[in-house]
């Protein structure tokens, strides 16, 4: 309770800070119709030299990008910023302030940002989304939404786990921060396509090494009838041990961690 | 001259060994950076497959070698970005750089020129790594082969150049993030980085002819893993050097015009 409390009192002044900037909505605004249009462009060219792609027709790879700009926009307003944070702070020496703080460390550094404007790829994907439904033609019911938010979920937390275990690398190894969010960005952008295309090795690692793959395409796959059956037990699984994990490596983390001022 | 010449070597010099501290940092940032062309290469493979061998007249091994190629060219063309001259100009850093007898595009132009050094060097197990997974077709003349070494070189000083000028528009207005974006989205889809241009449609080629953007990208590309012809080449060759002096020519006008405009911040 005093947790929930405490996370929107920062999203509540994470979102007073950004409305002083109200320029910066449209400067999103155009990037994210750039990075649409882009993805659009990509698309295309594809669809000009063949008719499906590793068994998806075209629609069902727009409703893949939607959900993939959707979870970007999840991960640029509310999970990037904070790891971004706690790593300059790790390197600095200033978390003390956050540690010090009388609530849980780990709850604490995932809560302080909220950048608000991000938001728009939020809007942006779920429009997209709602377009490539409408094109495939599949009766879509409570069963199939409720095993959409939930994969949507369940993915949107495993991303988190992986950021905050990849973050705390910090504690080890100084200088990552800008390479770090690079090597994120550029793992991530393989969910644009189905990571059922790659070969093995990549999709296993797509998969369980970075969960790219219950983030964007399982999501997908609730809406485009590509569902395995047992693969929403994997997720909830792989989720549970993902979550156990990520507390562990922060916890190691925190213990290594010396402080530069204190 | 001379001094020049010095300057460049040293500077040089410092940048290797300072990036050498960090080859885990810089290992980081380079495998990041292969992600994007192995998923353009994966998907492009498999359409390739799907059409009975070949898209476009190329076949996976084509894409394979071009894709790997691609992420050599892609560090090549890393240079000081337009948000480090944005950081520059509105922190006042660019005073102390004023203060030095000569012009801050030659430091930028040496320091980046010395990293490459190491990039390269870090970049061949990755290719080697790469080269075994996706089994690219690549047997170039020795033409080709000194080609792209140069050609390469050029295309690092397009981009500087390039991107110089983009960010010396800091110098007028602040807050260009969204500008520098939507240039990434033209480069990205009328360089080659995207795919080889002869994948794109016809008007699009004809447009990037007119633009400096392919020259960078698909053209050293191309040289090392395509079947160019001599006169292909050489033609490449030329009009690098062509952008290369249009931008050394527009970046000295800007600057001047812009350092008018500069009041220092802060210090």
């Amino acid at each position: 309770m005093r947790v929930l409390k405490l996370a929107f009192t920062y999203l509540r002044i994470g979102i007073a800070n950004e409305m002083q900037y109200r320029v910066n909505f449209f400067i999103q605004l155009l990037q994210s119709f750039v990075s649409l249009g882009t993805g659009l462009i990509g698309l295309a060219l594809v669809y000009n030299y063949t008719n499906e792609l590793g068994g998806w027709t075209r629609p069902e790879l727009l409703a893949v990008m939607g959900v993939y700009i959707f979870m970007g926009g999840i991960i640029n307003a509310a999970i990037q910023p904070n790891m971004g944070r706690l790593m300059e702070e790790i390197q600095a020496g200033t978390l003390d302030y956050a540690l010090t703080k009388p609530a849980d460390g780990q709850v604490l550094v995932s809560i302080r940002e909220f950048r608000v404007w991000q938001l728009v790829d939020v809007v942006v994907g779920l429009v997209v989304l709602g377009i490539a439904v409408d094109q495939i033609h599949q009766r879509i019911g409570m069963l199939e939404t409720l095993e959409f938010v939930a994969a949507l979920l369940m993915g949107a937390v495993m991303i988190y786990c992986f950021w905050l275990m990849l973050t705390s690398t910090a504690f080890w190894i100084v200088r990552v921060s800008d390479n770090i969010i690079n090597l994120f960005q550029g793992v991530y952008a393989a969910g644009r396509w189905p990571v059922t295309i790659y070969p093995n090795w990549l999709r296993l690692g797509l998969t369980f090494l970075v969960p790219v793959a219950f983030a964007v395409t399982v999501p997908a796959e609730t809406l485009t009838g590509h569902l395995q059956p047992l693969t929403l037990l994997e997720a909830a699984g792989l989720t549970l041990l993902l979550v156990a994990l990520a507390r562990l490596v922060w916890r190691l983390g925190v213990r290594n961690y010396s402080g530069a001022s204190a | 001259m001379r001094h020049y010449l010095d300057f460049y070597l040293t500077s040089m010099k410092i940048a290797i060994q300072e990036q050498f501290q960090y080859p885990v940092a810089n290992y980081f940032y380079m495998i990041g950076m292969i992600a994007e062309p192995v998923i353009y290469l994966v998907v492009w493979s498999t359409v390739a497959t799907l059409q009975g061998g070949t898209v476009g007249g190329y076949a996976p091994g084509y894409f394979a070698a071009y894709y790997i190629v691609w992420t050599l060219v892609r560090n090549m063309n890393i240079v000081f970005t337009p948000y480090g001259w944005e950081m520059r100009i509105q922190r006042g850093q660019l005073s102390g750089e004023l203060l030095r007898p000569i012009h801050p595009l030659h430091s930028d132009v040496a320091y980046f020129a010395g990293w490459k050094v190491v990039v390269i060097v870090l970049w061949l197990p990755l290719a080697a790594c790469l080269a075994l997974i996706f089994k690219p077709s690549l047997n170039p003349t020795w033409l080709q082969v000194v080609v792209f070494f140069i050609a390469i070189w050029g295309a690092y000083l397009i981009r500087t150049m390039l991107l110089s000028l983009l960010g010396m528009i800091t110098f007028w207005t602040t807050r260009v993030g969204a500008l520098y974006e939507l240039f990434f989205a033209f480069e990205l889809i009328l360089s080659g980085r995207l795919v080889p241009m002869a994948l794109m449609p016809g008007w699009v080629q004809t447009i990037s002819a007119f633009l400096p953007f392919q020259w960078t990208f698909f053209f050293p590309i191309n040289a090392l893993v395509g079947n160019p012809t001599t006169p292909d080449l050489l033609y490449g060759l030329g009009m690098q050097l062509v952008w290369i002096i249009a931008g050394i020519f527009f970046a000295r006008i800007v600057w001047r015009l812009g350092i008018r405009r500069y009041a220092a911040v802060g210090n």
